[in-house]
């Protein structure tokens, strides 16, 4: 699927940071929305059958994103992004941490940078994830492999009807 | 016993000596110099580590010396590459999630 867009994605364990980009068949203004708006956000951020679920969002310089990944079992991990700087259509960056259900931060955390640019109709988004600390960086990659193991086992066939069907 | 290679990680001091040994294969004596801990701590860590096969031990004259199995940290590559499927995964949700707005 989607095999002619650039997909990049490397780990730097010594430096603790991961790189991403991607592209994707969109706008650029399409894109952005799809990063900065609750709604849209919820819909495509948890890998199935993981679901996310934002409690609340105030996408603005300071403002945080409140949300949680709820497993099939519906058990919620909660996570706080923290936006600290946004320049719109082109950047923004995010604190992330995990957190309890009353939005006690769980330190440390993680620096996200995100990039967005549009060449020949396609936009290209760049995500650099910088962990303050290796052990978070572990937990981070060891959480997101139950995710991804779990999606692995998922019927992609099912994701896309119940996907266009929205 | 047959360990896990995932329990040698846990333990922020095995993290610790398995990039000591990275650099230069050493003796569990110099190992324990790097740390605040008993040496008898260093050494179970070490067993530990043996039991995962991420280590191995070679004998240099009346010395033990300790170096890492690179081939097992391979396996440590290809557990990543999980972490990469959940990225692919999400941006194919997403790649549907703009196809559906853009209609």
């Amino acid at each position: 699927m989607n095999n002619d867009l650039l997909f990049d994605f490397t780990v730097d364990k010594e430096n603790k940071t991961v790189y991403i980009h991607r592209e994707f068949a969109a706008d650029l203004s399409l894109v952005w929305d799809a990063y900065t708006k609750p709604e849209i956000l919820d819909l495509w951020w948890a890998p199935k059958p993981f679901l996310s679920k934002t409690k609340y969002m105030n996408f603005e310089e300071g403002g945080r994103r409140f949300f949680a990944m709820v497993s099939p079992e519906g058990v919620e991990r909660w996570m706080v992004q923290t936006y600290s700087s946004i320049d719109p259509k082109n950047h923004f960056k995010t604190y992330n941490t995990f957190s309890d259900k009353d939005e006690n931060l769980e330190l440390p955390g993680s620096d996200w940078n995100y990039h967005f640019s549009e060449e020949n109709g396609k936009t290209k988004v760049s995500i650099t994830i910088y962990n303050e600390s290796r052990e978070r960086m572990e937990k981070q990659i060891e959480f997101g492999f139950k995710e991804g193991m779990t999606a692995i086992l998922e019927n992609l066939q099912e994701l896309l009807a119940s996907l266009s069907q929205k | 016993m047959r360990r896990d290679i995932f329990q040698a990680i846990a333990d922020p001091t095995r993290r610790a000596i398995i990039t000591l040994i990275a650099m230069q294969s050493m003796t569990p004596n110099a190992i324990a110099d790097n740390f605040h801990t008993t040496r008898q701590a260093v050494s179970k860590h070490l067993k530990i580590l043996t039991e995962c096969q991420l280590v191995k031990q070679e004998q240099q004259g009346r010395e033990i010396y300790y170096s890492l199995e690179i081939e097992k940290m391979k396996e440590m590559d290809n557990w990543l590459a999980q972490f990469r499927k959940i990225w692919e995964t999400r941006f194919n949700q997403l790649d549907n999630v703009l196809s559906t707005l853009k209609k």
